[in-house]
């Protein structure tokens, strides 16, 4: 993917610029919010990863909001420090596509990345089945079935695997099953989504041999054919 | 006021008097004395004036119904008649205050206590006040000429007026005595009064002086840091009282959100600084001694393990400090409670099994509350937590909630507002009643609770998210295990809406039961 990077402290900046860079992606980076701003209307970026609070007399909601009044739809992913309720809602209403406050795993944020990423390019068509390997997901009629065999699931397991399969091949953090499949923005204390996991993955794994739900260490899960 | 203008600038006795001039009190006062004596003033006109009239009304009629008797005597038997009768009057009359006078057509004295006709008095259709001398006394009297009508010893020719005159008055003396002490007394009274109504004033702009004072006192030493002092109390409840009431109630809330903050600057100190010190002490370490880039990375992974945990204190401390400074009151709404509850009693249940805890519900079919959503979310999960955090396995953790009823198919509670009961009760190790105490204060670890995991923050932030919503959470034993329950008032709003609903539920399925009583609504007593 082609990422733009508007961070202006470089450490941070320098960070994740390396850390995207390993992962595959090309990277450009700004530190202020005026280049920032001319870089994102004069070329075409796969993502933006934009910090609120910047120098050059343009912070990132401002930026956001410019480049959203202007029919530019990158998905963009604020970063950063003003991590309030009200801040979020305020960057994600500006025009923001997710959220990310400071500090930060960076596997996490490579996962938001990959999702938001992957949502660009397959939002064209609204979809009714997904597949991975041989798991086969009705959306239609909420069923899973793998390697022709029904599973059955609880609801909540249905959409925890449904989420799983929608980000398929990439890395699911605890944060984001929290938000996107139980809408809850809090940290739970216990790893409650572990447990989760762990049930779904009995259903879904353990009667067919190959697994298909993958733990990432320090990072998540992904559900990939091994 | 008119101050020259060479003074205004900087002439300080100026400065004060008009200092004093803005003194609301003072002003307050003054109206109020000003107020009294003209109303003082005006009252005792009234007075002044009802009394002089009475009795110059007095004199009158008796002047007239003297001399209404006199003219019939005359009539009846002439000259003589009247001066019997006349003569009569004047015997019988003790006070010696009547004065009569008959004179023939060519002024001549006929009978009468007085020598002469006064030269003054020419009409008989008004009243006259002459000065005159009795006996010596020099006095007022008040009189009225009369024609005496023509009879038949005067005139043969039917003729009205006989050209006879009479005249009747009173000496009024002792009525000018008595006008000159009601004037007195009254003139007195009215000093009086206005005396009254000066040191009345006095007395409030005293005591509203005092009172203003008190609270500039109190204020400023709270200003200056002085954080313990209050406003005193009377303790009778007046206005003096709730408004000094008021302003303690504010002193103590600023004062446990600045005990808030001290916590806050105290946690930051000591625990945060402990999870710092181990990874920076891992780090340096590794730095010192790894041989290894698997030991290198490994310590470093721990580091940054610790340091993601003080993040998480922090934002935890930050979010109970914001909750408790009652920012988060804009996302309030009225939402239906149960599916949220049974939302995060599903994100736990799993846990719960794992460790062969049953998670037991009991709720009602519905239950309308105005909160915020995430924040009542948050409170129970980190209720679960701890629940299923100390329970034994096989042990029974359970999640209730239902309102309050106060009369039957009534809702609302006895201050009106309708309270929503929420508990979470396990089987577990308990807390002493020294540690229920103190459970809620920040970082607080009961001994026993040493060595499970956590911060120490989780009822901290329940007791916050419950006071943001205006109800109270209380620990009890459960005998064995510990029971925290939350008290939440109900906006009326939601009250209208559950009571909607039940009403509407009702038609639509016939059910017979209007309220929904929690344990009989007990549809799901487990998530399984």
């Amino acid at each position: 993917m082609h990422i733009l990077v508007v961070e202006d402290d470089p450490t941070v900046r320098s960070f994740v610029a390396k850390g995207l860079k390993e992962a595959g992606h090309l990277v450009e980076m700004t530190d202020n919010g005026k280049d920032g701003l001319f870089m994102a209307v004069s070329e075409k970026f796969d993502l933006i990863i934009l910090d609120r609070m910047l120098p050059g007399g343009i912070d990132g909601v401002r930026l956001l909001e410019t480049i959203r009044a202007q029919n530019n739809t990158t998905p963009v992913l604020l970063l950063s420090a003003l991590a309030d309720v009200d801040d979020r809602v305020q960057g994600l209403k500006a025009g923001g596509d997710d959220y990310v406050t400071k500090p930060f795993a960076f596997s996490e944020l490579l996962a938001r990345v990959e999702a938001l990423g992957r949502r660009g390019r397959t939002e064209s068509a609204p979809q009714t089945k997904l597949e991975v390997a041989d798991l086969e997901i009705d959306l239609l009629s909420r069923t899973v079935r793998r390697a022709g065999q029904k599973i059955d699931l609880q609801p909540r397991e249905f959409r925890l695997l449904e989420y799983l399969a929608r980000h398929a091949g990439q890395v699911v953090t605890r944060t984001m099953l929290l938000e996107g499949v139980w809408d809850y923005h809090f940290d739970p204390q216990t790893n409650v989504i572990d447990v989760h996991v762990s049930r779904l993955r009995q259903k879904v794994d353990k009667p067919f041999g190959a697994p298909l739900i993958h733990t990432i260490r320090n990072a998540g899960y992904m559900l990939r054919a091994e | 006021m008119t101050v020259p203008p060479v003074f205004c600038t900087a002439a300080p006795p100026r400065r004060s008097r008009w200092r004093a001039w803005r003194s609301a009190s003072l002003r307050f006062s003054l109206a109020y004395g000003t107020m009294f004596a003209l109303s003082s003033i005006l009252f005792m006109s009234f007075m002044w004036w009802g009394t002089i009239g009475f009795l110059e009304r007095q004199v009158e009629t008796a002047i007239n119904a003297d001399a209404r008797g006199l003219a019939e005597r005359w009539v009846m038997g002439g000259l003589p008649t009247l001066a019997l009768t006349i003569e009569d009057r004047l015997e019988q009359n003790l006070d010696d205050d009547a004065i009569y006078l008959v004179i023939d057509p060519q002024g001549n004295y006929l009978t009468g206590n007085v020598s002469a006709w006064p030269g003054r008095v020419e009409h008989t259709d008004r009243w006259y006040n002459l000065p005159d001398t009795r006996a010596g006394l020099r006095g007022m009297a008040q009189l009225h000429a009369y024609n005496l009508p023509g009879t038949a010893q005067t005139h043969t020719e039917g003729q009205l007026d006989s050209g006879y005159r009479l005249l009747v008055g009173r000496d009024v003396r002792a009525r000018g005595i008595l006008r000159h002490l009601l004037t007195d007394s009254l003139l007195w009274a009215w000093v009086m009064v206005t005396l009254l109504a000066i040191s009345g004033a006095v007395l409030v702009h005293r005591i509203f002086r005092r009172m203003v004072k008190t609270v500039a006192r109190t204020t400023s030493a709270i200003a200056h840091g002085d954080l313990s002092r209050r406003m005193p109390l009377v303790g009778n409840g007046d206005e003096m009282d709730q408004v000094a009431e008021a302003i303690n109630e504010m002193l103590d809330r600023i004062v446990r959100l600045m005990d808030g903050v001290r916590q806050v600057s105290n946690a930051i100190a000591h625990d945060l600084r402990t999870p710092i010190a181990r990874a920076r002490t891992q780090l340096e370490d590794a730095a010192l001694h790894a041989s290894t880039p698997d030991e290198l990375r490994g310590a470093i992974e721990r580091a940054v393990g610790d340091l993601d945990n003080v993040t998480a204190v922090f934002e935890a401390l930050l979010r109970i400090a914001q909750i408790e400074a009652g920012a988060r009151r804009s996302a309030f709404m009225t939402f239906d409670l149960v599916p949220v509850l049974r939302d995060v009693a599903d994100l736990y249940e799993a846990v719960a099994e794992e460790r062969g805890i049953a998670l037991a519900l009991d709720l009602p079919a519905r239950l309308f509350f105005y909160g915020d959503r995430s924040l009542v979310q948050q409170a129970v999960a980190n209720m679960l937590d701890n629940a299923i955090k100390f329970s034994p396995p096989g042990g029974k953790v359970y999640l209730r909630a239902h309102l309050r009823e106060s009369a039957p198919g009534r809702l609302a509670g006895p201050t009106g507002e309708g309270m929503l009961d929420l508990s979470v009760s396990d089987e577990g190790i308990g807390m002493s009643e020294a540690d229920m105490a103190r459970a809620t204060e920040r970082f607080f670890r009961a001994e026993k609770a040493r060595n499970t995991p956590g911060s120490g923050l989780g009822l901290s932030m329940v007791r916050a998210i419950v006071q943001l919503h205006g109800g109270q959470m209380h620990l009890s034993s459960h005998a064995p295990g510990l029971t925290v329950s939350l008290a939440l008032p109900v906006a009326a709003s939601a009250l209208a809406e559950a009571e909607a609903e039940m009403s509407s539920s009702a038609h639509i399925s016939g059910m017979t039961q209007t309220s929904p009583l929690p344990h009989q609504h007990d549809t799901n007593s487990s998530v399984e």
